[in-house]
C-alpha cells in the first residue's frame, strides 16, 4: 500500500506541467507530503521498530526485483531530508513570490519538479544498494539540482556557474563509475555496494576507498574537490541553497560512511586519510570564509568547514576501530553522524535567513548592508541563532557534536599508542582552532549584516518577511534549541546508526550522564541571565535611562555609516597572519609625494581560491590552448567534414584488414 | 560550592591588588585594595545611557557575558572543594562557554556602529582564537598524564602521580598566567591603562556600556581573573592537605598571582599590536612542548 502511494506520487509529479501556475505550488507541497510521510514512516521503523534493515521490492529493473533497502544509516539520512526538504518548500512559497509574475508556467512549473526530484532522488539514493540504479539516481540527483542552481537562467553568470557544477559532478561519477567497475571486475561478485564487500575483504581496500572518496568528496566539498560549492550556493535561490547545503552534500557523507560499512582491515590510512583531508577542509574553509562578502558564499564556505568538521569525526572513528579503541570509534561516529544533523539544521537556517536578507534588500554583498536588526529583527535574531549554533557555542546544537568529538579524543589519549596521540594533539588543537575562526568570522558577517548603522540605501526599504518565511526558521530553531538542551534524547537513534559502524556503543551509554549534566548547566545558565536580567530591570526601574548618540570622541557632526568597520577591515588582521592561504590581493593607486591636492581615488580586494586556481582553472586553461590548435580542423565547411567521415572508415577499413582491430 | 564561593571572596580583592602593586612601584600614593568594589558599587547606583544606534543585542549581552562567568566559576574546583558542577570534559564545555560570553560582546561591541569599539571586538576576535589551543593542548596533556577528562579528577590524579608532574605545573603555570592575561585583556597584549582609543583592546569594547552594565562587566573581569587564579593555585595545592591548609593556600596563590600581574604590568610594555598574534601562538608551543614531555614521562616515547 504504502510503496504504490509512494509510487503514484513520483508519477504524479509530471502533472505539474499541466496544472495552472497557482496551484502548482500546493500540488508540489501535497507530493513532498506525501514523500515525507512515507519515507519517514519507513525509517522510523527501521530505527526504532525493528532496529535493522527494512527490504521493499520496488521495480522490475534488469530481470530483477530493484529493492529498497532501509537499515539505521538511510534511515537516518532519510529523516535529515525530509525535515531539511519540507523546510525548504514551506520558505520556497515566499521566496518565489518576487518571480511569481516574471517567469512563465512551464518554468515554475520546471522549478518545482525539479525541487521535488531532488528530494525523491536523495531519498532513493539512500535506499538504493544496486550499483547501477544508485549511480542512475545520482545522475538524477545532479541533473536536478543543476536545473535548480539555473533557475535564474536569464543571468549569463549564472549558466556559467550552472555549467561548471554540472561537469564537476560529473568528474565525480566517473571516479564512482570506476571504482564500482573496478570492484565488479576483480571479483566477478554482483554489481551493487554488497558486492564490494567481497572485494574489499580480499584486496588492499585503500585504493578503491580512494576512488569512492574523491567521487563522494566532489560532492561533499572536501578541499581540494570543493570549488563548485562557493559558485552554485550564490547563484540558486535560497531554498534550493538550504537543501543543497543541507543535505545534497551529505549525500557525499553517505556514500563515504557507506562504503566504510564494507570495509574491516586495514583501516588505519584510511582513516589517518579522512582525518588529514578533513583537518584541512576544516582550517582552509572557515579561513576563506573569513575573507568573503557575498553572504551566501560565506556560508558556502563554512558548508565546507563543516564537511571537515563531520569527517573529522568520522576520521577518528575509523582509527578508533583500527586501533581498538572504542571509545575513541564510538564518539568519533557519533559526533560525526550528530553532526550532520546539526549543520543540516543550522546550515538550512543560515540560508534561509540569508534569502530572506537578500529578497528585502536584492543584494548579498555584505559591505552594503548594516542595521538590518532594526528592520527584519525576527530574521536578525534567527540568524543569530544559526550562527552561535555553527560556531559550536553552548546551549546549541553545534556544541553537543563537538563536544562529542572532544570527549572522543580526551578520553582516549591514554589508551592509545604515541603515533595516534600525536593525530590527537592536531586533531583536537585543529578543532579548537576551526571553533574559534568560525566565531571570528559568524562575529563579523551578523555585526555587518544586522548591527550598527545602514551602509546604503539598500537598507532603507527593507521590511520584515511574512510569516511564511519565517515558519520554517521556526521550525528549525525548535530543533536546534532542543538538541542543546535535551540531547540525551536523541542517543538512542544516535546508538543504533553508531552500532552500524562499531557493533557495541557502550561509550554512548556512558556520556548520556554527561549530556544530562550539560542539560542542567545550559539551564543554570538561562535561569542565571534571567536572574540577573531581573536583578537589572529592579535596579534600572528607580534610575534614568536615556538614549544618546555612540560616542565619538565627542565629535557628532560625522557620517556614522561612513565611521563603521566594514567587512574588509574586520577580516584584516586575519588575513595578515594568513595570506598564503586566504591569498587576498589589493588593488589601488599609491599617493604620490607630489599629489598636494589628491584626487578621488578607488581601493580593492579580491581573494581568490588557491585550491581553484591551480587545480581547475590553470590546467583548463592549458587544456584550452591544445584545444584552440585542434579547431583548425573544424574548418566549417562540409566537404571537409565530409572528407573526416572518408578518411575515417578508410582508416578502420585498413586496420580490419591487416588484423589490428 | 565552598570553591565557588571562595573565587567570589578572592575576586573582590583581586583587582585592588593590581593597582596597588602598581601605585606603590610607581610612587604614588596606594588606593585600598577595596576601590575596584566602591567603584562598581557606585556604578550600581547609577543610571545608564543606551546608545540609539543599539539594538536589543547590546542590552542582553552584559546578562549573557555575566552568566557565562558566572557559570564558568561553578566548574573550578578548589583543592578537595569540588566545583558545584563536575562532568567529564567539563573543561570543554567551560571553554566554549567563555567564547560565547564573548561571541556576545563582541557583537555587542560592533551594535554600537562605533569604529573604535568594532577595532577592539575585532583585536578581541583574533586574541581570543589564537589562544583557545594553548589551553586545549594545555588539557590534553594533564588528560594523557591522569587519564581523566574533568577538572576536579584531572587535578586529583595529577597529584597522586610522580614527582615529574612538577615539570608539568611550572609550564603549566606559566601558560595559564599568560593565558589569564590575555584573557582579560592585560599587559603584554593590551594595556588597561591606555588613553588613546586606538590603542585599546578591551576596554575601548566597552566605551558605551554604562551604570549597571558596566557594573557586571567589571565584575565579570574580576572573576575571570580569580577562575585562572583557581585554577594555577590547584597545581600547588594537595588534595590530601587539611581543608584550612587549602583554603590558606589557595588565598595566597591568589594574591601572589595578583602581585605578579602587577609586577608585569608596572614593568613591561605592550607589544607592538602586530607582534601580538605571533606572541600568542607562543603559547601553544610552549603547551606542545608540555604535552611531548607528558608523553615522555607517560614512556610513550622512549629515551635511552
Amino acid at each position: 500500500m504504502d510503496i504504490i502511494l509512494f509510487k503514484a506520487a513520483i508519477i504524479l509529479s509530471f502533472v505539474l506541467f499541466f496544472i495552472p501556475k497557482q496551484f502548482q505550488y500546493y500540488f508540489g507541497l501535497l507530493l513532498h507530503l506525501i514523500i515525507i510521510a512515507i519515507s519517514s514512516i519507513w525509517a522510523v521503523k527501521s530505527l526504532f521498530i525493528i532496529s535493522g534493515k527494512l527490504t521493499i521490492a520496488f521495480l522490475p529493473f534488469l530481470g530483477n526485483i530493484l529493492n529498497l533497502e532501509i537499515d539505521q544509516l538511510s534511515a537516518f539520512f532519510i529523516l535529515i531530508v525530509n525535515f531539511t526538504s519540507l523546510t525548504g518548500i514551506i520558505y520556497a512559497k515566499g521566496y518565489l513570490q518576487p518571480y511569481f509574475n516574471k517567469k512563465s508556467k512551464i518554468e515554475l512549473a520546471f522549478h518545482f519538479f525539479n525541487f521535488l526530484w531532488l528530494h525523491i532522488s536523495m531519498l532513493l539514493v539512500v535506499m538504493f544498494r544496486d550499483a547501477l540504479a544508485f549511480l542512475i539516481i545520482w545522475e538524477i540527483m545532479s541533473l536536478s539540482s543543476f536545473f535548480l542552481v539555473i533557475f535564474e537562467s536569464e543571468k549569463k553568470e549564472t549558466i556559467r556557474i550552472g555549467i561548471n557544477y554540472l561537469i564537476q559532478m560529473h568528474i565525480g561519477v566517473v571516479f564512482l563509475m570506476l571504482a564500482f567497475i573496478w570492484a565488479y571486475t576483480q571479483t566477478a561478485s554482483e554489481f551493487s555496494f554488497d558486492g564490494l564487500s567481497v572485494y574489499f575483504a580480499s584486496h588492499n581496500p585503500f585504493l578503491l576507498f580512494l576512488l569512492f572518496f574523491i567521487g563522494f568528496g566532489i560532492k561533499a566539498g572536501f578541499i581540494p574537490f570543493h570549488s563548485w560549492l562557493p559558485h552554485a550556493h550564490p547563484a540558486s535561490p535560497s531554498h534550493v541553497s538550504g537543501v543543497m547545503s543541507g543535505v545534497m552534500i551529505k549525500m557525499g557523507i553517505y556514500g563515504i560512511l557507506r562504503v566504510l560499512t564494507y570495509i574491516n582491515h586495514d583501516l588505519f590510512d584510511i582513516g589517518l586519510f579522512i582525518l588529514i583531508i578533513s583537518l584541512a577542509s576544516g582550517l582552509i574553509g572557515v579561513s576563506l570564509a573569513i575573507v568573503q562578502h557575498d553572504v551566501k558564499k560565506l556560508l558556502a564556505y563554512h558548508s565546507i568547514e563543516n564537511i571537515g568538521i563531520i569527517g573529522i569525526g568520522i576520521g577518528l572513528g575509523v582509527i578508533g576501530i583500527s586501533e581498538n579503541i572504542p571509545v575513541l570509534a564510538v564518539l568519533g561516529f557519533g559526533g560525526g553522524i550528530l553532526h550532520i544533523l546539526n549543520h543540516s539544521l543550522f546550515k538550512s537556517l543560515l540560508f534561509y535567513t540569508a534569502g530572506s536578507v537578500y529578497k528585502q534588500t536584492h543584494t548579498r554583498n555584505i559591505e552594503q548592508l548594516g542595521g538590518l536588526i532594526k528592520k527584519m529583527p525576527k530574521t536578525a535574531l534567527f540568524f543569530l541563532l544559526g550562527a552561535l549554533a555553527i560556531s559550536g557555542l553552548p546551549p546549541f546544537n553545534g556544541f553537543i557534536s563537538e563536544f562529542m568529538i572532544y570527549s572522543g579524543m580526551f578520553k582516549s589519549l591514554q589508551e592509545a599508542n604515541l603515533f595516534t596521540d600525536i593525530i590527537l594533539l592536531f586533531s583536537f588543537s585543529g578543532l579548537a582552532i576551526i571553533g574559534g575562526l568560525a566565531i571570528f568570522c559568524f562575529t563579523k558577517v551578523f555585526s555587518i549584516v544586522f548591527l550598527g548603522t545602514a551602509r546604503s540605501d539598500k537598507v532603507e526599504h527593507a521590511t520584515e518577511v511574512d510569516a511564511a518565511m519565517i515558519l520554517p526558521d521556526f521550525l528549525i530553531g525548535f530543533m536546534i534549541v532542543l538538541i542543546g538542551f535535551v540531547p540525551v534524547i536523541f542517543m538512542q537513534p544516535l546508538s543504533a546508526i553508531v552500532s552500524v559502524f562499531t557493533g557495541d556503543t557502550i561509550a554512548i551509554q556512558q556520556i548520556i550522564p554527561t549530556l544530562n549534566n550539560i542539560s542542567l548547566s545550559s539551564g543554570i545558565f538561562i535561569i542565571l541571565i534571567g536572574v540577573i536580567w531581573l536583578l537589572r530591570a529592579w535596579q534600572q526601574k528607580q534610575q534614568s535611562i536615556k538614549q544618546n548618540t555612540t560616542w565619538g570622541c565627542a565629535y557628532t557632526g560625522a557620517n556614522p555609516a561612513l565611521h563603521q568597520y566594514t567587512a574588509t577591515s574586520y577580516a584584516d588582521n586575519f588575513v595578515q597572519i594568513s595570506k598564503q592561504i586566504v591569498n587576498v590581493k589589493k588593488d589601488f593607486e599609491n599617493f604620490e609625494e607630489t599629489d598636494i591636492f589628491p584626487k578621488e581615488r578607488e581601493f580593492e580586494t579580491h581573494s581568490s581560491d588557491i585550491f581553484e586556481d591551480n587545480l581547475i582553472i590553470r590546467p583548463v586553461d592549458k587544456i584550452l590552448i591544445f584545444l584552440k590548435k585542434i579547431a583548425v580542423f573544424q574548418t566549417g565547411k562540409i566537404q571537409h567534414y565530409l572528407l573526416y567521415a572518408l578518411l575515417f572508415i578508410a582508416v578502420i577499413s585498413i586496420l580490419t584488414y591487416l588484423n589490428w582491430i | 560550592m565552598i570553591s565557588f564561593l571562595l573565587i567570589l571572596v578572592s575576586s573582590i580583592f583581586f583587582v585592588g591588588i593590581i593597582i596597588k602593586v602598581k601605585a606603590k612601584i610607581a610612587a604614588r600614593k596606594m588606593p585600598s585594595v577595596f576601590q575596584p568594589l566602591f567603584d562598581v558599587i557606585r556604578l550600581f547606583k547609577k543610571g545608564a545611557i543606551y546608545s540609539s544606534t543599539t539594538s536589543v543585542i547590546f542590552k542582553i549581552t552584559p546578562l549573557v557575558y555575566m552568566a557565562s562567568v558566572l557559570m564558568a566559576t561553578l566548574f573550578i574546583p578548589i583543592g578537595s572543594q569540588k566545583g558545584f558542577l563536575s562532568f567529564e570534559g567539563d573543561f570543554v564545555f567551560f571553554a566554549y562557554l567563555l567564547a560565547m560570553g564573548k561571541f556576545m560582546m563582541i557583537i555587542a561591541a560592533m551594535d554600537t556602529g562605533s569604529g573604535f569599539e568594532a577595532m577592539g571586538a575585532n583585536r578581541e576576535a583574533l586574541y581570543s582564537m589564537l589562544v583557545e589551543p594553548a589551553f586545549f593542548i594545555l588539557i590534553g596533556s594533564m588528560a594523557l598524564f591522569t587519564h581523566n577528562t574533568s577538572f576536579q579528577d584531572l587535578y586529583m590524579n595529577l597529584h597522586a602521580g610522580t614527582e615529574l608532574t612538577y615539570i608539568i605545573s611550572i609550564a603549566a603555570i606559566y601558560i595559564l598566567i599568560y593565558i589569564a592575561m590575555i584573557e582579560n585583556s592585560r599587559m603584554p597584549v593590551d594595556d588597561p591603562k591606555t588613553h588613546l582609543e586606538l590603542t585599546m583592546v578591551h576596554e575601548v569594547m566597552v566605551l558605551d556600556n554604562s551604570g549597571f552594565d558596566l557594573g557586571l562587566i567589571h565584575i565579570a573581569t574580576w572573576l575571570k581573573f580569580a577562575i585562572y587564579g583557581g585554577l594555577i593555585s590547584n597545581f600547588v595545592i594537595q588534595t590530601t592537605w587539611i581543608w584550612y591548609y587549602q583554603i590558606t593556600a589557595f588565598l595566597g596563590i591568589q594574591i601572589l598571582f595578583a602581585i605578579i600581574i602587577g609586577l608585569v604590568e608596572a614593568f613591561r610594555a605592550r607589544n607592538k599590536m602586530e607582534k601580538n598574534p605571533q606572541w600568542i601562538i607562543m603559547l601553544s608551543a610552549i603547551a606542545v612542548v608540555i604535552f611531548l614531555t607528558t608523553l615522555i614521562i607517560t614512556q610513550k616515547i622512549i629515551l635511552n
